[in-house]
């Protein structure tokens, strides 16, 4: 049985906290607005902020299919919406030459129907779902062109698509739209416009540790506690990319693995790659400069 | 308690105020906030903050904005809303001060004040001779009189670039393009009959590149960097995809104020907005804050990154090799214009300049019309680089 969408904005909190996914009130506001009104839900955030999961927890609790557009320059129509598939087609004309049964008329009308289309997520997005309207998740709009950001406009305000050789496929029931951006570039206004807009942050401390005991337990309580405040005085620092909910998760899953219970400058040294992606960053941090956060992370403030 | 159509009347005054703040929304937006509005509700005063920004706001440099406005419109008597702000409100940092004040200027809907004189010298048109004009074209900015350099600047912004284009990973149709397109070859073959498939073929759409301008405006490069805007705002004319920065002491985004058809008022435009025109260069400090805060922004795809500077470093080139070092692995390739290249002689021997060096791909002067043509050139030509270079940091960024 497909789960009701949230009536209100503490019922979507209790909904993404029932798929360990600890939001703040702006997020689950946000969600709320999309869910209610059928609109899509545009989240920018730095990288790692926890963009992607809120669909895959949104999918997971509302018990609905996820379909994943992941965007990349140069995505085109044919590996978005649908393709028609070429080599079955080509065999067709084969056979159907064989057999001498060429009536080009009716050949054009079989070649061209959908036992021959290949759909790509757009297109699945918009089919009927006996579960209720899939969740499509929009991955990082910001790497694909304008041109496709355009195309999506059109299908985002209709929930629509045309295929020439067929007809317009219209969604029955509009899918649940999750757009992410890392803000690699501005998305085009148009586009936004249609959306509701959330910012995903650095989680606070307390909401940190809260996502950590969910997502990697049994964590010795000192470490989880000393890993997120490592994290958060990092996060103060002056970085070309400052760690986020990712690294910190991964960071405590690295720690686990070496039988870590508390953070030493050593072990902090060894396993700063975990947290910075930047050779820059890890060469400004390294030594001086985390032992300094390190004392006083053991020491409070 | 208002009813709902008071509260709809506030939230649709609401979104006008935030409009002439500054923000991008129209009736459509306002709209979809009247409804996020009703749906919220008012009971909670958190709530209803974040359901009109996920429907007024749209991008993250709105938020300080929209925060501010939030503050001073709803605590208005007329307002539906208890005035105490909200604990623990997540309230976003930066350009807090700025937004402070176009948000009151916006509510008290009165003019903005007097603004500051546009610091662009008008210069009375006098036209030359186009024996003057050939005289124009190898003699130093520097030295020209007003007139000249009048003349010049309308020269510039005369001039067309043609940049050379990129091949995207999409696929257009071109009968001499070297990639089958099966959908094409297809509906040929249907339309020939089944005996033979002609071949249909496409090959790769090309887009003109970014372009990221940062112009040196200190004391040092005041002439040049007028014309250098100039420049800009020429190439900006033709092309979409142009940003221009100036730096001086800060970093200041003057690509909306170039964006202005009319090269004049563009100019006057970024002269308001600049404050540190003349004053002193840090460079390395600058180039920093771009790294942080644009790079990623404007660099993912292939940028070409045009550093107009002499390079006079007040900070003594203090940090700068590094922020030179990650500003050339962001981008696809980097040109150095410089007008001290004029002098025959020139020697890197400030360490300012010794820092960059050994991070731009291309040193070029730019200190007449001479040099800003063949300039035009060089960005259209085909690129003649000796590798060597790894790739570069962003992941879209092509070696």
């Amino acid at each position: 049985m497909p789960v009701a969408p949230p009536a209100t904005v503490d019922e979507t909190l209790a909904l993404l906290a029932a798929g360990d996914y600890v939001a703040d009130r702006s997020l689950a506001t946000a969600l709320f607005l999309a869910l209610r009104l059928g609109r899509p839900l545009f989240l920018e955030g730095e990288a790692g902020v926890g963009k992607t999961e809120i669909a895959k927890v949104l999918a997971r609790t509302l018990r609905r299919r996820l379909i994943r557009l992941q965007c990349y320059e140069g995505l085109d129509l044919s590996s978005a919406v649908y393709e028609w598939d070429y080599a079955r087609q080509m065999l067709e004309i084969r056979i159907a030459e064989a057999t001498h049964a060429v009536d080009r008329e009716r050949m054009e009308h079989d070649l061209f129907s959908e036992r021959f289309l290949v759909k790509r997520p757009l297109l699945q997005a918009l089919e009927p779902d006996p579960a209720g309207p899939p969740v499509l998740l929009i991955d990082e709009l910001d790497r694909t062109d304008e041109p496709f950001e355009a195309f999506l406009l059109e299908v985002l305000s209709d929930f629509q698509v045309t295929i020439p050789e067929i007809g317009p496929v219209t969604a029955a029931a509009p899918p649940i739209v999750i757009i992410t951006s890392n803000r690699t570039r501005e998305i085009h206004d148009a586009l936004k416009r249609r959306c509701f807009y959330a910012w995903v942050d650095y989680p606070d401390a307390e909401r940190e540790l809260r996502i950590l005991h969910l997502r990697v337990p049994g964590v010795a309580e000192r470490l989880s506690r000393e890993v997120v405040a490592f994290v958060q005085k990092l996060r103060a620092r002056d970085l070309f990319k400052l760690p986020g909910v990712t690294e910190t998760l991964d960071w405590a899953q690295a720690l686990q693995a070496l039988d870590r219970v508390a953070l030493d400058a050593g072990t902090v040294d060894a396993t700063l790659g975990v947290l910075l992606k930047y050779q820059d960053d890890v060469a400004r941090i390294r030594g001086a400069e985390a032992e300094g956060i390190l004392r006083e992370v053991v020491e409070g403030p | 308690m208002p009813g709902g159509g008071r509260l709809a009347e506030n939230v649709v005054r609401f979104a006008r105020t935030l409009r002439a703040a500054g923000l991008h929304l129209g009736p459509g937006r306002a709209h979809g906030a009247v409804t996020a509005a009703a749906e919220v509700g008012v009971a909670s005063r958190e709530d209803f903050y974040w359901a009109l920004h996920a429907a007024l706001v749209s991008r993250a440099d709105e938020r300080a904005l929209f925060d501010e406005a939030f503050r001073l419109f709803w605590r208005e008597p007329a307002g539906p809303l208890a005035p105490p702000p909200l604990p623990g409100m997540r309230v976003p940092p930066p350009a807090r001060r700025d937004a402070a004040r176009r948000a009151a200027e916006a509510l008290e809907a009165e003019r903005g004040g007097a603004r500051p004189p546009p610091r662009v010298k008008e210069v009375e048109g006098v036209l030359l001779a186009w024996s003057d004009r050939e005289a124009l074209r190898t003699k130093d900015f520097e030295q020209m009189s007003a007139a000249e350099l009048a003349e010049a600047e309308r020269a510039v912004s005369a001039l067309h670039l043609p940049l050379r284009d990129l091949p995207t990973r999409r696929l257009v149709s071109d009968p001499r393009g070297g990639r089958v397109d099966p959908r094409a070859s297809l509906r040929a073959a249907l339309r020939t009959g089944p005996d033979a498939i002609p071949l249909r073929w496409r090959s790769p759409r090309t887009r003109p590149p970014v372009v990221v301008a940062l112009c040196d405006v200190s004391g040092s490069m005041s002439r040049y960097a007028r014309v250098a805007l100039r420049f800009l705002h020429a190439l900006g004319r033709d092309r979409t995809g142009v940003h221009a920065f100036t730096f001086g002491t800060r970093l200041t985004n003057v690509t909306r104020q170039l964006r202005s058809r009319d090269p004049d008022a563009a100019l006057a435009a970024v002269g308001r907005a600049v404050t540190d025109w003349d004053g002193g260069t840090r460079i390395g400090s600058t180039l920093r804050e771009f790294n942080l805060r644009w790079s990623r922004r404007l660099l993912a795809q292939g940028a070409l990154v045009l550093l107009v500077t002499d390079g006079l470093d007040r900070d003594a080139g203090h940090g700068l090799a590094e922020e030179m070092r990650r500003l050339h692995r962001s981008c696809r390739r980097l040109v150095w214009l410089n007008p001290l290249l004029r002098f025959a002689g020139f020697e890197p021997r400030a360490s300012g300049i010794r820092a960059m060096l050994p991070h731009v791909d291309e040193l070029r002067p730019v200190h007449d019309m001479e040099s800003l043509a063949r300039l035009a050139e060089a960005l259209g030509a085909p690129r003649s680089r000796a590798g060597g270079r790894g790739r570069g940091t962003t992941p879209t960024a092509r070696a």
